[in-house]
């Protein structure tokens, strides 16, 4: 086993005992963002290989998330929460008795959304830049009115209330292991895509689709690729995230989640996995403690009222900031990588074995 | 056999006829020019033959094969590799990067393979790593390897780009004014470097040039374009002294 390896398998342990602390010490309101934590980095990292490393500019994300969050809720729910659920019109009789595993049910989440992106992948993808931006942002706003009028097997705009817990033993700190775990192995899988043969093509495609053709990538073939695997996450990452929260419904799934993971992945690098990771932390947890600005407040005796949707603005400038003075994000296309963290080390070492020679 | 013959060719944008009846024909191990005046539709030539447009009429044979109308990818597979007049490297990518993506199609690894690196994706990783170092080195770029393709110098961008075109295993390289913005005395080591890879990879080699000293020093044959029309081929000396390409370049009164 190689250094890199060790430091690597020591580091998900390190990850693996901080999780347990925080999770046996932390409320449940903090815990609740945690978790968001997890589910944000999954799905920025998927939006991020479609979007940085492929270089396609998509905006379907919540559309993919809806249909992991649907698929993996009908799946888990028991008949009689179905039934309670379905009062104005009764659910089709094929999805009425299932009832799956969470595991099983997550993995079909994923393989729903990655189904439903070679459907929009194979048309869309023959369009570039803005086109395809507004192609997938149509695509993800169809399926939020399809899911509002298939009465029968979404409940439409009413919605699905009381999904299970995330987790097999139906248990609240078990969420944690869920969220992070599937973090963890798509921040491993990325990491090994993008550095292995395809992830290289895909960046050829990204800087330049032209000369990548003319060096024998298919380019159709690897943006679908790129793009099947991108919504898979997605659907995964609704999934969790539709459990988490308990409840879904069809208005969940607008733009503007969509617009929350475009945030993420462009304040963190568009094109680094690192980036995403730590920008889905970080934002995640500041829109949490920004909710103090949507509240009333009170500048000396003056009160200002509050208005729902303030912290967004706080986003919403932070991201023009960024794009206009600072376009690379907190990593641009780097990554943290044990090589870099060994040339420092080195670096810093050196000098002082030397004094101590003299 | 011919490894690369044109039947023909004729492209036509809307009401423009930008090549017409395109008649060529290459033997292996040839290096051959293809010149002509500004506009004269060389560039659209090398774009019918690399797949990137589909010609109007006639048919482009490769070994034998009709290759006309087929995708660029498959068209570099079969053994055609080319350089960009506007030179197009992977900017942001490292110079090794640049070539090892040039072996991805030769590959022959699936995604799933190369996500959980399996001993036969590791071994021909590190093949092709090997390759590609050769070929930098070969290009005389092996100490930049992990230098940002864009901060390289000009000429060292355009040898990059050779080297990239070689990764694909190519049969024909074709290059696009590979001399363009060289001084004499790298136009001079270009014409030796040209000739030297058509010997180390047994290649056959096509190029655009407007540098009358590179084309007339390192091609065996010349064919002439002007206003998309051919009208001459031959030896360089045979060309130099054709009236009708002398009047194309310096007009007519």
């Amino acid at each position: 086993m190689s250094k890199k390896t060790k430091l690597t398998l020591i580091s998900i342990i390190a990850c693996i005992g901080i999780l347990f602390i925080l999770n046996s010490t932390l409320g449940s309101y903090q815990l609740r963002i945690l978790n968001l934590c997890g589910i944000y980095v999954i799905l920025a990292l998927s939006l991020n290989l479609i979007n940085g490393f492929v270089g396609l500019f998509s905006l379907g994300h919540a559309g993919f998330m809806a249909i992991g969050a649907y698929t993996s809720a009908l799946l888990t729910m028991p008949p009689e929460a179905k039934e309670m659920n379905f009062f104005l019109k009764p659910i089709v009789p094929w999805l009425a008795n299932v009832q799956l595993s969470f595991p099983i049910a997550l993995f079909m989440a994923g393989v729903l959304a990655a189904g439903a992106g070679v459907l929009i992948g194979a048309p869309v993808l023959r369009l570039k830049d803005d086109y395809l931006a507004i192609a997938t942002l149509g695509f993800s706003e169809i399926i939020r009115v399809i899911f509002t009028n298939t009465q029968s097997i979404t409940n439409g705009a009413l919605g699905i209330k009381g999904l299970p817990y995330i987790g097999i033993f139906n248990k609240a700190s078990e969420a944690i292991w869920w969220t992070w775990g599937v973090a963890i192995i798509t921040i491993i899988f990325m990491a090994l895509l993008i550095n292995g043969s395809y992830g290289r093509a895909f960046k050829a495609i990204r800087e330049d689709e032209i000369a990548a053709e003319a060096m024998g990538i298919n380019l159709f073939k690897h943006k679908l690729m790129a793009f099947v695997i991108g919504s898979f996450f997605a659907g995964i990452g609704g999934a969790l995230l539709g459990h988490l929260m308990g409840t879904i419904d069809p208005l969940m799934f607008r733009f503007l989640l969509t617009f929350n993971i475009v945030l993420i992945v462009v304040l963190g690098g568009i094109g680094s996995i690192t980036g995403s990771v730590i920008s889905a932390v970080i934002v995640t947890i500041a829109m949490e403690a920004l909710r103090v600005l949507d509240g009333d407040m009170q500048i000396g005796s003056y009160i200002i009222k509050g208005i729902p949707g303030t912290r967004m603005v706080v986003f919403s400038a932070l991201l023009m900031i960024v794009i206009i003075f600072y376009q690379r994000g907190i990593m641009g296309t780097n990554e943290f990588t044990w090589d870099w963290i060994l040339k420092r080390q080195k670096k810093i070492s050196e000098p002082l074995n030397k004094e101590k020679v003299s | 056999m011919a490894i690369l013959k044109t039947d023909k060719i004729t492209m036509k944008f809307g009401g423009l006829t930008a090549v017409s009846e395109f008649d060529m024909k290459i033997e292996k191990n040839e290096i051959i020019g293809l010149i002509g005046p500004n506009g004269a539709g060389k560039t659209t030539c090398f774009n019918m033959i690399t797949g990137v447009y589909t010609p109007t009429e006639g048919k482009i044979y490769f070994e034998d094969k009709d290759i006309t109308g087929e995708k660029t990818h498959e068209i570099t597979k079969l053994g055609i590799a080319r350089t960009f007049q506007n030179i197009r490297l992977f900017k942001e990518l490292s110079v090794l990067d640049n070539v090892l993506i040039a072996n991805h199609m030769r590959l022959g690894s699936n995604l799933f393979s190369s996500i959980i690196k399996t001993p036969d994706y590791r071994k021909k990783e590190k093949k092709i790593r090997e390759k590609s170092l050769s070929l930098l080195r070969d290009v005389g770029l092996e100490d930049l390897k992990d230098e940002k393709s864009s901060s390289l110098p000009y000429g060292k961008q355009r040898r990059l780009e050779i080297a990239r075109a070689l990764a694909t295993d190519p049969k024909l390289l074709i290059l696009d004014e590979p001399a363009a913005g060289m001084n004499p005395q790298e136009s001079n080591e270009l014409m030796d470097f040209i000739r030297d890879i058509r010997d180390r990879f047994d290649l056959t080699i096509f190029l655009i040039e407007h540098h009358m000293q590179v084309v007339m020093g390192v091609c065996e044959r010349i064919y002439v374009l002007d206003h998309g029309v051919k009208i001459a081929d031959g030896t360089p000396n045979e060309i130099q002294n054709n009236e009708k390409v002398i009047e194309a370049y310096l007009g007519v009164d």
